[in-house]
């Protein structure tokens, strides 16, 4: 254990992350993304409501109109412009995704830590929870619960709230439960540590790296949710838009104008390819057994 | 092991302890079976003394030491600490305890937080107990690092860069780091080298006089024990079987599996091969629900009808000396 640690040191994260080309570019990719919807007031130019009913399903071009800049994207049904669109929704989309799978990690870590630590009955009750949410279909539990609730973004964050812990809760246990019988936990209760101690700061940290790749992998998976849900209606409500309800909303115009779905089509591809290449790249670095080239 | 005695200089006295570990079994079911890995022991430590537990793996010696320490929970019986049980303390009673009993592990590498530095690792139960902060815990640290022969500046290195000896070491600083009376050494020297082994077992050594320690020293190595122990407890299967003073035991065996432990121990002079030795046929048998009688009976030559059906109760046949044993025995190989 001891060598290995030594002969990490001298290759660094960095020289690693250089060496793996498509993790490498997803990274960039995700960034130039990100950085795009940040600044998506500066980078376009119509606002994402703005319509334009006499250029209607214009097709991208690059000529700027008599009106103003060029519609790269072309604009949709309404003369909206795509490219603007496409980042506010955007925006939503990953909003919503990062919300779920970052409040689903932070309950479902605490709870499966609670019950891989303790055991028991704390045990029995939490994963017979997980094993009841988790054995209904995601989609079917967020339609039923949006339903209820009514449409909208928080509502839709809450619905796919529902099922997106039981995955980080499973992880968290079974990684706890290895730890637990660990001699550095003994050795923990032998000084008289607290319980919270030892779970905080010495299992915790020890547990994190493999719900991290967990995490990535479940945004990838929530942002893909929230464009189902959208697009079958029950997600955002217009005016507001994300990239679900767009390919929703131009799929009746998919033969006259394939842009309009094409683009926020590309821009989860895009993404969530990225995500996963990103987050086996983590699972990679941080799981030793796993087969490196 | 009287009443008068118990109070008069026992640290700790454990009695009638029992440990089973259920096999099977759930939250409604019954466990199908108990593994007994303490069964029925009882033993004292005397304050500033170093008591021996010895016995072949998977005998319940470290299971043993974890009760005594109370790091388990316990099946039945009972443990006192300077004559309270332990398994009875109230939550600021077990704080306590925890500052005056301490564990040195087998390999104390893996008994570290690998993220942890080596001076937050000795520094921890100072932390813990709110003993010390800041450049007193720093200072504290530094010495206790030169207390067991390391230098100070390590304080700041991760433990996988020392050497099998000098982590162990770490280990003893972080168990001696609050002052304790009694540590248990789990073994403490069996995953080291040969050539550093001396050099821990010095240093505990040298920690028990001038800090006047208590030990219970956990080990297979009976010559280890004999050379740091003042009284030697053998184990056997879960059972014990034979307790008293060291030059005692090694005067008088009279437990046959004793002799046969001090047998199996190789000869070093090649000239002294031919003294006659008991050597051990046969298998450790399981500890899972053990039929009655002595656990001892498959293996050993003396054993009669009586062996297999009672068991042999701990009797004390010579002063101080308790064994369990129906046999008149005493062993006679000619062990130095």
């Amino acid at each position: 254990m001891a060598n290995q640690a030594t002969s990490k040191k001298k290759v660094t994260l960095a020289d690693r992350f250089r060496y793996n080309k498509a993790a490498l570019f997803s990274l960039i990719v995700l960034i130039v993304i990100f950085l795009m919807m940040l600044f998506a007031e500066q980078v376009t130019a119509y606002r994402p409501t703005q319509g334009d009913l006499y250029a209607r399903l214009a097709p991208p071009s690059f000529a700027a109109t008599e009106k103003g800049p060029a519609h790269i994207m072309g604009t949709d049904q309404l003369g909206q412009d795509v490219y603007s669109r496409l980042l506010y929704g955007g925006r939503v989309s990953l909003t919503v995704g990062f919300v779920v799978a970052f409040v689903g990690a932070l309950i479902g870590i605490t709870l499966g830590m609670f019950a891989g630590y303790f055991g028991g009955w704390i045990d029995m009750v939490i994963m017979r929870m997980v094993d009841v949410w988790s054995s209904s279909p995601t989609l079917l539990v967020a339609l039923t619960f949006v339903m209820v609730l009514g449409p909208g973004k928080w509502n839709l964050i809450i619905a796919l709230l529902v099922n997106s812990w039981t995955l980080f809760c499973r992880m968290a246990r079974s990684q706890v439960l290895v730890i637990r019988s660990s001699a550095m936990v003994e050795s923990g209760h032998a000084i008289g540590a607290s319980t919270n101690r030892i779970m905080f700061r010495h299992i915790m940290p020890n547990i994190i790296s493999p719900l991290v790749t967990t995490f990535v992998l479940e945004l990838a998976h929530f942002i893909n949710a929230e464009s189902n849900l959208s697009f079958l209606g029950f997600g955002v409500q217009p005016p507001d838009t994300s990239w679900g309800l767009m390919i929703g909303e131009g799929r009746k115009y998919l033969t006259q104008a394939p842009w309009i779905v094409l683009f926020p089509g590309l821009s989860i591809g895009v993404t969530v390819l990225c995500l996963n290449l990103v987050g086996n790249w983590i699972r990679d670095e941080f799981d030793p057994l796993a087969v490196k080239q | 092991m009287t009443a008068t005695e118990t109070t008069a200089k026992t640290l700790l006295s454990v009695r009638q302890l029992k440990k089973y570990f259920p096999i099977g079994g759930g939250m409604l079911k019954k466990a199908k079976s108990n593994v007994h890995a303490v069964d029925d022991v009882t033993l004292d430590v005397y304050a500033g003394q170093t008591l021996g537990l010895v016995g072949e793996s998977g005998c319940g010696k470290t299971t043993m030491g974890r009760l005594a320490l109370k790091l388990l929970p316990k099946t039945s019986g009972e443990v006192f600490f300077q004559g309270k049980d332990i398994y009875q303390y109230s939550g600021e009673q077990e704080k306590e305890f925890r500052t005056k009993a301490q564990l040195i592990f087998q390999d104390s590498f893996s008994s570290f937080d690998n993220r942890d530095k080596i001076g937050s690792i000795i520094g921890e139960p100072l932390v813990v107990h709110n003993v010390c902060r800041g450049s007193e815990l720093d200072d504290r640290v530094g010495e206790l690092l030169r207390t067991v022969g390391l230098k100070p500046e390590l304080a700041a290195e991760f433990p996988h860069t020392l050497a099998a000896g000098q982590k162990q070491c770490v280990g003893i600083a972080r168990a001696i780091a609050l002052k304790p009376d009694f540590i248990v050494c789990d073994e403490p020297i069996s995953a080291l080298d040969v050539s550093v082994r001396a050099m821990v077992l010095n240093l505990l050594k040298d920690l028990q006089s001038s800090q006047q320690l208590t030990y219970m020293f956990i080990s297979h190595d009976i010559r280890v024990v004999r050379w740091l122990s003042s009284h030697i407890a053998v184990m056997y299967v879960g059972k014990l079987v034979e307790y008293g003073e060291t030059e005692e035991i090694f005067a008088h065996r009279l437990h046959p599996y004793t002799e046969a432990l001090l047998c199996a121990v190789p000869i070093e002079n090649p000239r002294d091969r031919h003294i006659k030795r008991e050597i051990l046929l046969g298998e450790v048998p399981s500890p899972v629900d053990p039929p009655p009688g002595c656990r001892f009976a498959a293996r050993c030559k003396l054993a009669t009808e009586r062996c297999s059906k009672e068991d042999p109760p701990l009797l004390e046949r010579r002063p101080g000396h308790w064994v369990s044993c129906f046999e008149d025995f005493e062993g006679e190989s000619e062990i130095s």
